[in-house]
């Protein structure tokens, strides 16, 4: 997606990112159709740390595949800035993947052929304006384990390389699937801690989905789903640091 | 069925690209395994039923003239059954609409019918009417060739006289299956033919009244074939014999025996090649499946399925697949078999083909495929049966990857992060990386073979007529003649330039090895007939001395410089010694060349010669073959151009025939290759590409990795394979070399450069197949889900 392509907007405020409306998510599984997301209407901001909670089930991972263009939805609209998501071909999307946002996962989904610094520079390489892989692994608090593969690296270890690799493009939105579930609760802190040190030096927009309602105790707002709804919205007026949660 | 049988025939259905990848290759080795010894049982069946019902002989000898009663003499020797006399003579044939100079040979028969030896198989007509003196049949090959039928008539010049001669039938003897004139290098059917006439008339035109010139033998069960030999040259040396050969070394017997030899080594060398590769691809086929189904395999065992019963399901998915290329090969082993059989039809003169299918090849191709299957299936089945369920359950653990060697001497920073994963991916597994660059290389050398066997005839008759013959017609005369009948050959209106050769028939001898060939006498300085050496440089020929072709000189064992011990055949017999010169470059046949005047006093004669090259205007051609053939003492004219360009119509055929196999086996093998390597890694990289494209890699960048490693592959593979083809092709033509001919090494580049397109494009055409599948790379399932 070009730039400067402007879609069937709808004018947006300048601190509104996504603006998602009537989502609707069904899916054809074999013979029965399974609802995954039935009308969610959603607005995120600027450098904002969201957290999106919820069960298996309630439709947080595929709201949160719609958003970063991995997927597209039956109904509605969904805004980036000014661009219609859903109207975005398939070659729009990897674009708008490539340049715009940046991704983590629960297990990680790293390149075990590549080093470390070679994961981040697998994303710096066809960046618009990254940071050096070297920076990126630093500020996951990795540096001296840059030039170690995967498969020499902990769990932990392993999903910092992740969060590194996510943001080493300096990307507009960093959308995370469960960062922490793989990880025991030491070493999820420490990851949740690269995630908000970026969000707090960078700016970077931030949804987090997880079904561990711990972790919602760090988000500026939190976003609770169930059943394919968004069933409630908090703002938090005291924000703890990860350091400060256990579970 | 058993519900782990079903899940069998679900996975084939699933793999079934794959299946069908595989079963080609098996297809290709059991296909050209069952072509080649079917059409070699065929043939060798054929041509013992013909010899046996034709009684073909076991001895030959030709001689000058001898009385009839030295027949008894020699049906006196030990070990001789029978004896049958003839008279064999040369002949010139005046065709009715035809131009150019036909040759070939009279043979006698009894004039009451067929003798007791070389019976000739009659496809048409009737045998001779006693008291008939002009009748002949003729050479089947040579009737069809022109056209010909009982009735017609045809125009001899026999022992320098004009005779005409009515066709009775068409015929076809064990003697001539493969029928090629004297010196000529190729069969041609219109230029060369045998015909058979009745003993008393031919007697009487070629004065052998009372006597013969030729006589065969077949031999009493337990003789000695050599003594045989020894006695019967000791009768007809003082008649002129120039020493009889057995069976096996009979020209027409020869042949054929070369070339069932050469299927012989087909039959050996292709199967090879073929299942090696399929063993390579199921093996990485199965083991990519087994580790696929890993949770599937502990699941089995944990509701208690035995080892055997699991690793028995593999066995059984194997041999299904095995089964598949196992029929797929028959039928076109038979199919291509009986084409085969008919094409050699073609090229041997035989009155029948006995298509012989044996149950043995049919098991042994079977069996062979099978074991070949099993055994490269055999570590990952039983790592599959012997995996302890819990260990299973757990996925395998993450691969491990290095840095590469080109990384480690410092030229990483050439390479980019896919680069670098498509170099860390072939390093890690070196062996299957090697093995699957050694699979596509076999296709390219395979391929290799089909163009070698054009470019080695044009080889062959490039040396040949590009640069050592440069005649345009040559005569024969009936007998040793003096030099001076060159000026009445010069004189014909046309000719440019004339010269005159001996031969002579000789026994060349070195310490206790021996090889009877021609000593040909030729014009020192000539400008018609050069001996070229190995660079196929001119040679000059000495005033004393005499040059080898080189084959011989290896047969020999003898170098120059050496004393040839030489005994000729003719006239006085002299026994003489004569240093070796040098050695000449010759694809065909095995002479001996000496200065014509040094051989005439080797011969204790006159400037006599026995035959000549012209050089003749191109305008006059037609004339001047006229006026030849009329002339006395002339026995035969032979045109080699002409000859050139009927052996092409008749080879070209069969080379498009093993083009087309080659091709398509090469193809088949490449296509099997690429496909296979190229489903395995998508599947095991499934969720890396899938990784790549959420984080926003284009269809055409994730394909780069998957399908730049195969290119990669591939790219080292062709060159690999062009030396693997220049290897197989060496091989070949080192098999097939003989005293008869001998195959020249050349692969032109257009051979390499259509083996490689072949490749690249079998490559293509697997890339494009999986370009399909990577558009279906589904990027949320692959994160919601652990390695």
């Amino acid at each position: 997606m070009k730039q400067d392509k402007q879609i069937n907007h709808q004018p947006l405020d300048k601190d509104t990112v996504f603006h998602a409306h009537g989502v609707t998510k069904v899916y054809q599984m074999g013979e029965v159709q399974v609802h995954a997301l039935r009308g969610v209407d959603i607005d995120l901001y600027r450098g904002e740390f969201t957290v999106l909670l919820g069960a298996s089930g309630s439709g947080k991972s595929t709201l949160l595949n719609i958003l970063g263009g991995l997927d597209t939805p039956t109904e509605g609209h969904v805004f980036y800035r000014d661009r219609d998501l859903t109207r975005a071909t398939e070659s729009e999307l990897t674009d708008y993947r490539r340049f715009h946002v940046g991704f983590v996962f629960q297990f990680y989904n790293l390149i075990p052929s590549l080093t470390a610094r070679e994961n981040v520079a697998l994303v710096t390489e066809i960046a618009r304006a990254p940071m050096e892989p070297k920076q990126a692994l630093l500020l996951v608090g990795l540096g001296a384990r840059a030039d170690h593969f995967p498969a020499q690296l902990s769990g932990g270890e392993q999903q910092r390389v992740a969060i590194a690799r996510a943001i080493a493009k300096n990307p507009d939105v960093l959308l995370c699937d469960e960062p922490t579930g793989a990880l025991d609760s030491k070493t999820g802190i420490s990851v949740l801690e690269a995630l908000q040190r970026v969000n707090q030096d960078s700016g970077t927009t931030t949804a987090v989905i997880t079904h561990n309602a711990v972790i919602a105790h760090m988000a500026d707002r939190v976003i609770y789903l169930g059943d394919g709804r968004i069933s409630d919205i908090r703002v938090n007026q005291t924000k703890l640091t990860p350091s400060e949660l256990s579970w | 069925m058993k519900v782990l049988d079903k899940k069998l025939w679900r996975q084939l259905w699933n793999m079934r690209m794959q299946v069908v990848a595989i079963a080609l290759v098996i297809t290709g080795g059991v296909g050209i395994f069952i072509m080649s010894l079917s059409t070699l049982d065929s043939l060798y069946e054929t041509r013992e039923n013909y010899y046996r019902e034709h009684h073909f002989a076991d001895v030959f000898a030709s001689l000058k003239r001898a009385p009839l009663s030295l027949a008894e003499r020699i049906a006196a020797i030990p070990g001789v059954d029978k004896v049958e006399t003839r008279v064999v003579a040369y002949v010139n044939i005046d065709v009715p609409g035809f131009n150019d100079p036909v040759s070939g040979h009279l043979v006698s028969l009894p004039d009451d019918g067929q003798g007791l030896l070389n019976q000739i198989y009659l496809h048409q007509g009737r045998l001779f009417t006693p008291g008939r003196n002009n009748e002949v049949l003729i050479s089947e090959r040579f009737a069809l060739a022109h056209g010909l039928r009982a009735g017609d008539q045809l125009d001899a010049t026999i022992n320098g006289r004009r005779k005409t001669l009515t066709v009775v039938g068409r015929a076809q003897s064990p003697e001539y299956i493969y029928q090629i004139a004297p010196g000529a290098m190729f069969p041609d059917n219109q230029r060369y033919g045998v015909f058979w006439m009745a003993r008393n008339p031919l007697a009487t035109a070629y004065d052998m009244e009372g006597a013969f010139n030729n006589v065969t033998l077949k031999l009493a069960e337990g003789s000695h074939e050599r003594e045989v030999i020894d006695r019967l040259d000791n009768l007809l040396k003082t008649y002129g014999g120039i020493g009889a050969i057995a069976r096996k070394d009979q020209l027409s017997h020869r042949f054929l025996s070369e070339e069932l030899k050469q299927q012989e080594t087909v039959a050996t060398v292709f199967p090879i090649i073929f299942f090696g590769v399929a063993a390579f691809l199921l093996n990485v086929v199965i083991s990519r499946l087994i580790t696929l189904e890993r949770e599937q395999i502990a699941t089995l065992k944990a509701f208690g399925y035995s080892n055997f019963a699991v690793g028995m399901h593999y066995a059984k998915l194997v041999l299904i697949v095995v089964a598949v290329g196992v029929l797929g090969g028959i039928a076109a082993g038979i199919l291509l078999g009986k084409e085969l059989s008919k094409a050699y039809m073609g090229l041997f003169s035989l009155p029948f083909m006995i298509y012989v299918l044996k149950p043995q090849v049919i098991f042994a191709a079977a069996i062979i495929s099978m074991l070949v299957a099993i055994l490269g299936t055999l570590y990952a089945t039983r790592n599959a049966a012997s995996l302890p369920p819990a260990q299973a359950m757990h996925p395998e653990p993450p691969p491990t990857y290095h840095s590469t060697l080109v990384e480690r001497l410092g030229l990483q920073s050439w390479f980019n992060q896919p680069t670098r994963m498509i170099l860390r991916h072939i390093e890690r597994r070196p062996m299957k990386s090697l093995l699957t660059t050694l699979g596509i290389a076999m296709a390219c050398g395979v391929m290799t073979v089909g163009g070698f066997q054009q470019g080695a005839i044009d080889r062959m008759i490039e040396v040949q007529y590009g640069l050592s013959q440069h005649e345009d017609l040559f005569v024969i005369y009936t007998d040793s003649t003096s030099m001076n009948s060159l000026y009445s050959l010069h004189s014909v209106q046309g000719v440019e330039h004339v010269e005159g050769f001996r031969i002579a028939p000789v026994k060349l001898m070195f310490e206790h090895r021996f090889y009877r060939t021609s000593m040909q006498g030729i014009h020192g300085d000539g400008k018609l007939m050069r001996l070229l050496d190995a660079e196929l440089n001119e040679i000059e020929l000495p005033q004393q001395g005499v040059v080898l072709t080189d084959y011989l000189a290896a047969l020999l064992q003898i170098k120059p410089g050496e004393m040839l011990t030489i005994e000729v055949l003719e006239g006085n017999r002299p026994i003489v010694q004569v240093p070796v010169a040098g050695t000449a470059q010759q694809d065909l046949g095995m002479n001996a060349y000496m200065q014509r005047h040094a051989l005439n006093r080797l011969l204790q004669e006159g400037d006599a010669i026995t035959g000549a090259f012209l050089k003749v205007d191109e305008r006059y051609q037609r004339e001047v073959y006229r006026e030849l053939k009329d002339m006395p003492r002339i026995a035969g004219v032979v045109e080699q151009a002409s000859a050139i360009d009927s052996f092409y119509e008749n080879v070209a055929q069969q080379v498009l025939f093993y083009t087309f196999i080659t091709t398509l086996l090469g193809g088949s093998i490449a296509f099997g290759v690429v496909y296979n390597s190229m489903r395995i890694a998508l599947s095991e990289r499934n969720r890396e590409l899938a990784s790549l494209r959420v984080l926003g890699f284009r269809r055409g960048e994730v394909a780069y990795i998957l399908l730049g490693e195969m290119a990669l592959l591939t790219l080292v593979a062709i060159p690999l394979g062009l030396l693997i083809g220049y290897g197989l092709c060496a091989y070949l033509a080192f098999e097939f070399d003989t005293d008869l001919y001998r195959i020249p090494l050349v692969l032109g580049r257009d051979v390499y450069a259509f083996a490689a397109t072949v490749v690249i494009a079998s490559s293509l055409i697997s890339a494009l197949m999986i370009w399909r599948n990577l558009s279906h790379l589904n990027m949320v399932a692959v994160l919601k889900t652990k390695e």
